[in-house]
């Protein structure tokens, strides 16, 4: 069983046609990087996969579990941090964590375990008892994974998790993403593609609604080759998006 | 309908205390004590009519809940939109009725705080003389369910929009909207040319007529059930509003 099946995918706003016909689907222990320009309807994707919005065709499901059907199934199985990493800010970062957690169904020793696992794995120390508005851009996304993560979900979707981090706390991100992705189903989108060469066994890329490419990295660039000369990934993004864009 | 009470629950918490995270519960609470006393005391003659009873604190009531709940219930939806958290909250395993009755009963409870601190009045009208504690009683009652009605309707109105002013300014209108409707300036008007059943059930929608009917004392089943009725058809229509308007 696939984790992650999505089949035909369409949103249509007013008369823009954000995503059209995108199907992709994730198996246990990949990390698929979701890439494309800006508009292209990745975050779109994302909110249709995790049942946020719904399809104007097309069906998802996560762990085998309809997210439109049956929702609350598979929204037990699914962590998910939308894009900016929205969180309530006049709460605590532990006050905030515990809330999710309960609402996500933990109570008692099993939630202070989970909470006590996210201090130590999102390195949240410092800022525990901190009011999340006065976080900074870097502790804000971590504390937005560390949400996503508290019920230790099968499937993990992250709209631009590193999005605003400094160059360590990106390292810092990655190490963590390649550390919990074993177990797990992982979609991750993002703007910057050396990460997800470090870290992605697997690249969607989508331009206008469509996915026009979906292989491993490796494959990717491979096929790219001309004249035995190996282009970066960039110039693969760029050759592929590029064209559809102009 | 499947229902978890647990999560009804954690979000009335996690909103009750959101009112207590910023000055704002302070302000309202000030605001809502000093406008309700020196209206009934300057505008109602509270110690001129000399009578021993809540009258005049009562009949503004209906007047500053058109303005006072609105702006406690204007944030409910509107900020969640705004920040974002709503894509969150959705994405959780809950229903969305769930977290819009865990929500409306936050708010409810913050007035049901705000009006048992003016309880004082009633202190000092039973230290003044001998008022009919059932009257009173009735009256409070009367005042926890409008509050409520006007409530549920700026939460409702809420979740159209991420702005919390449009929030505000619309609930205000439909809240005054339904204020005005027993008053015999609307009234009057309507009697010139509408049929007198039509007249009727403006008139027996108004909020101000209902109220008027508790605050005598007279527990009347209509009054009640207009507060009430309103309140779950205005819950009601926030659930799908939330339902259909996820996203923008």
């Amino acid at each position: 069983m696939q984790l992650v099946e999505a089949t035909g995918l369409v949103k249509t706003f007013s008369r823009l046609r954000a995503v059209d016909g995108v199907s992709l689907s994730v198996s246990r222990g990949e990390v698929v990087g979701f890439l494309g320009p800006n508009g292209a309807g990745k975050s779109t994707t994302m909110k249709m996969l995790t049942g946020f919005l719904e399809p104007d065709a097309g069906t998802a499901s996560i762990a085998g579990h309809d997210v439109f059907a049956d929702p609350i199934a598979a929204r037990r199985r699914l962590g998910y941090l939308p894009e900016g990493a929205p969180a309530y800010g006049d709460m605590t970062v532990a006050d905030f964590l515990a809330f999710i957690g309960r609402m996500r169904g933990l109570s008692g020793t099993l939630l202070n375990d989970r909470l006590a696992e996210m201090v130590e794995r999102v390195n949240l120390t410092g800022v525990w008892n901190r009011q999340i508005d006065a976080l900074s851009k870097g502790f804000k996304r971590r504390v937005g994974i560390a949400q996503a993560l508290i019920h230790d979900p099968e499937v993990l979707i992250l709209d631009e998790p590193t999005d605003g981090l400094d160059p360590n706390q990106k390292h810092d991100m990655r190490e963590l993403i390649a550390s919990i992705a074993p177990g797990k189903a992982i979609v991750i989108s993002t703007h910057i593609l050396e990460e997800v060469e470090a870290i992605c066994s697997r690249v969607v890329i989508i331009a206008e609604g469509r996915v026009v490419a979906d292989a491993t990295p490796a494959a990717l660039l491979d096929a790219a080759i001309v004249d035995g000369i190996r282009p970066t990934l960039e110039t693969v993004f760029r050759a592929i998006t590029g064209s559809k864009a102009a | 309908m499947r229902t978890s009470f647990r999560t009804i629950a954690l979000v009335f918490g996690r909103e009750f205390r959101a009112y207590f995270a910023t000055p704002l519960a302070a302000v309202f609470l000030l605001v809502f004590l000093a406008l309700s006393a020196g209206l009934a005391f300057f505008a109602g003659g509270f110690f001129e009519r000399g009578q021993a009873d809540l009258g005049p604190f009562f009949a503004w009531h209906p007047w500053l809940f058109l303005i006072l709940m609105p702006a406690i219930g204007m944030r409910l939806w509107a900020e969640e939109r705004r920040s974002g958290v709503i894509e969150l909250l959705m994405t959780l395993p809950v229903r969305v009725h769930e977290v819009v009755i865990g929500k409306f009963l936050a708010a409810w409870a913050f007035t049901a705080v705000a009006l048992v601190l003016t309880m004082g009045f009633w202190l000092v009208t039973l230290y003044l003389g001998s008022p009919d504690n059932g009257i009173v009683a009735a009256s409070y009652l009367g005042s926890f369910l409008m509050a409520g009605a006007f409530l549920a309707i700026a939460a409702c109105i809420s979740a159209m929009t991420k702005n919390q002013v449009i929030a505000f300014i619309l609930s205000a209108i439909v809240s005054f909207l339904l204020v005005m409707s027993g008053t015999d300036l609307v009234l009057a008007a309507l009697r010139g040319w509408a049929p007198a059943g039509v007249v009727d059930l403006v008139q027996s929608l108004s909020f101000i007529t209902n109220f008027d009917r508790l605050t005598r004392g007279v527990l009347e089943a209509p009054a009640v059930i207009l507060f009430l009725s309103t309140i779950v058809l205005a819950l009601w229509i926030n659930v799908q509003v939330v339902d259909a308007k996820k996203a923008a």
